[in-house]
């Protein structure tokens, strides 16, 4: 009788494992539509979208060769742009907003409140609001190059960096600090060699966190940037199907291809630590 | 009070002066582009919401117009219901189902990690990528029966329902996932001894366990939804669009983020005071769905 249960429990997880493979192999189709049709001429990734390239349809790498130098700007350029913003602004967000944070919980005082609960006010500000008025502030104060750009992401992304960081830094026993400042340190040898290194594992949950909303965020770079001379993969890709009458379909997929690639080598990469990123900040409102 | 029983009273000397002291450099630079990139701009926003004005520097107060005209704004109370029927749709859809996952997937059935990194691989291509490889898709398919994804309503709905599915569903899961893991075994052991069959433990057990984890994904899904800008900018563009007997247009498929993002932009730079009370308007709704979820946590808190 029990023998027989089991065996049963274990037929029904197999059939589970077989049904979860089947959509999984139906939840990758829409990236291997992309792979696809990126090898298809123009005029047939429309009339022919599901088909396996052939023949006439069949482009080569055609596409990818024109993909890189479509609408007068090199895609290459764009990629570089992301990658700058991208590293810089999360550079300049874990640095000194964990300083920050250090600071508000270490210190407490009326100030330091008021910052804390502005940041934390600013994670329910939808950026509609702030659009129009930041990026007439960036252009006033020459913040629209990719490589000024940053500070702008710090200031309208702080918000859930120094909310994480300051609930992490108050569970940090005081005693470790104080042994520190008996020895002689100085609080920024204290911070640096003492309170960073436990903050590694929140630093890791938030660059993630903050690496995956600059490198695929459209609106904000569109609308500070200087266009006529920055360009970032999102706002190449909006650009090349926005402002042509004729897009070149196949072109533009070979482009969704190549952006796509480094992001999935990124996540399989790290894929352990971006689980762990998304569950820690799941509290973002 | 409260520092009193940490005890960090007694070291201020030790701590919290010299701390103090290196304020420029700890608290300074954070602060600093927090008034660049998000004090200023806000406060400037929803003055500049009472206001007439084409550019920041020059603008004449006229108190609550903006506000009367956004709220009749015809194409503006469209996207607001078009925006409720949205993230509603998506609530439900997006939150069964990555339950209905993370269930399974925390069974120990064989192959649940390659299963979970797929299913949260689509979070991590952007909107505006995600947008594009859609509308191919849909495109492809609506081809055949000549028609497009930006000429039907009902498609441009469904496709950012499916798109929006596809992409939070693994997002969800994981933080499923973890409030699963975290239901006490001896609770399911318990249950099990008591003879509850599986359907009984499910109700019983496992969803009152994981409360936490589903409010707070529901009011992901929520926020998700109003603030949808990218997705639907790259699939459908609000299109397709209807001509109003008074001249103005409604575009179908047109979300709240975009719809102010249209009126900013639009040829006729006058409109951009009713855009920011629209903006004013859209932050306020956002907002009372946050203090909502604050409340609906700080309850759960209470009670455990």
């Amino acid at each position: 009788m029990k023998s027989k249960t089991l065996s049963n429990e274990k037929r029904a997880k197999t059939m589970l494992t077989l049904l979860f493979t089947v959509i999984c192999l139906i939840y990758v189709l829409p990236v291997f539509f992309v792979l696809l049709n990126s090898f298809k001429v123009n005029t047939f990734v429309k009339t022919d979208t599901f088909g396996w390239p052939h023949g006439e349809s069949f482009a080569g790498f055609d596409n990818f060769i024109k993909g890189m130098t479509f609408g007068n700007y090199p895609f290459l350029k764009s990629a570089f742009y992301s990658l700058v913003i991208t590293l810089l602004s999360t550079g300049l967000i874990l640095l000194f907003t964990s300083m920050a944070a250090w600071y508000i919980s270490r210190v407490d005082s009326l100030f330091c409140r008021i910052v804390y609960f502005a940041c934390v006010f600013s994670m329910v500000v939808p950026f509609q609001m702030v659009m129009f008025t930041l990026s007439k502030t960036a252009d006033t104060l020459r913040l629209n190059t990719p490589w000024t750009i940053p500070i702008i992401y710090l200031g309208f992304g702080a918000g859930l960096a120094v909310f994480m960081f300051t609930g992490f830094v108050k569970s940090i026993p005081l005693e470790i600090e104080e042994a520190a400042a008996i020895d002689g340190c100085g609080p920024l040898r204290t911070y640096f060699s003492v309170v960073l290194p436990m903050l590694k594992p929140t630093m890791i949950s938030v660059g993630i966190l903050e690496i995956m909303w600059v490198w695929n965020d459209y609106l904000l770079p569109y609308l500070v940037l200087d266009r006529t001379k920055y360009m970032t993969i999102p706002i190449h890709i909006q650009y090349l199907k926005g402002s042509y009458g004729t897009v070149d379909l196949g072109a533009t997929m070979a482009l969704i291809l190549t952006s796509i690639i480094p992001v999935v080598v990124f996540y399989l990469t790290c894929q352990k630590h971006i689980i762990k990123g998304v569950a820690a900040g799941a509290v973002k409102g | 009070m409260k520092r009193k029983h940490d005890g960090s009273a007694v070291n201020s000397k030790l701590l919290r002066r010299p701390i103090q002291r290196c304020f420029p450099i700890f608290l300074l630079p954070m602060t600093a582009a927090f008034c660049i990139g998000f004090v200023y701009p806000f406060l400037k926003g929803l003055f500049l919401s009472f206001c007439k004005f084409k550019t920041t520097s020059k603008w004449t107060w006229i108190g609550l117009d903006n506000y009367v005209k956004a709220i009749h704004d015809s194409s503006f109370v469209y996207s607001f219901w078009y925006t409720v029927l949205f993230a509603l749709v998506t609530l439900f859809l997006i939150n069964i189902l990555a339950f209905a996952v993370a269930y399974v997937l925390t069974q120990g059935i064989k192959g649940s990690n390659l299963f979970r990194t797929v299913f949260f691989m689509p979070n991590l291509i952007g909107g505006i990528v995600l947008g594009y490889t859609w509308s191919m898709i849909f495109d492809g398919f609506l081809g055949r029966y000549g028609s497009s994804i930006i000429m039907s309503t009902k498609w441009g709905f469904w496709g950012l329902v499916i798109l929006m599915c596809w992409q939070q569903i693994g997002y969800m899961m994981i933080i499923y996932i973890a409030g699963l893991q975290a239901v006490p075994e001896d609770m399911l052991e318990a249950a099990k001894i008591d003879g509850a069959n599986k359907w009984q433990t499910l109700w019983k057990v496992t969803i009152p366990n994981v409360m936490p984890s589903i409010t707070i994904c529901t009011f992901l899904t929520l926020t998700n939804s109003f603030k949808l800008f990218d997705q639907n900018l790259a699939l459908t563009g609000g299109l397709p669009f209807i001509i109003q007997p008074d001249g103005s247009s409604i575009h179908t498929t047109e979300m709240l983020a975009l719809n102010i993002y249209n009126t900013f932009y639009s040829q006729n730079a006058s409109s951009r005071g009713t855009a920011q009370a629209k903006a004013v308007l859209f932050f306020i709704m956002v907002a009372c769905i946050g203090l909502i979820q604050l409340r609906a946590t700080r309850k759960k808190e209470v009670q455990q």
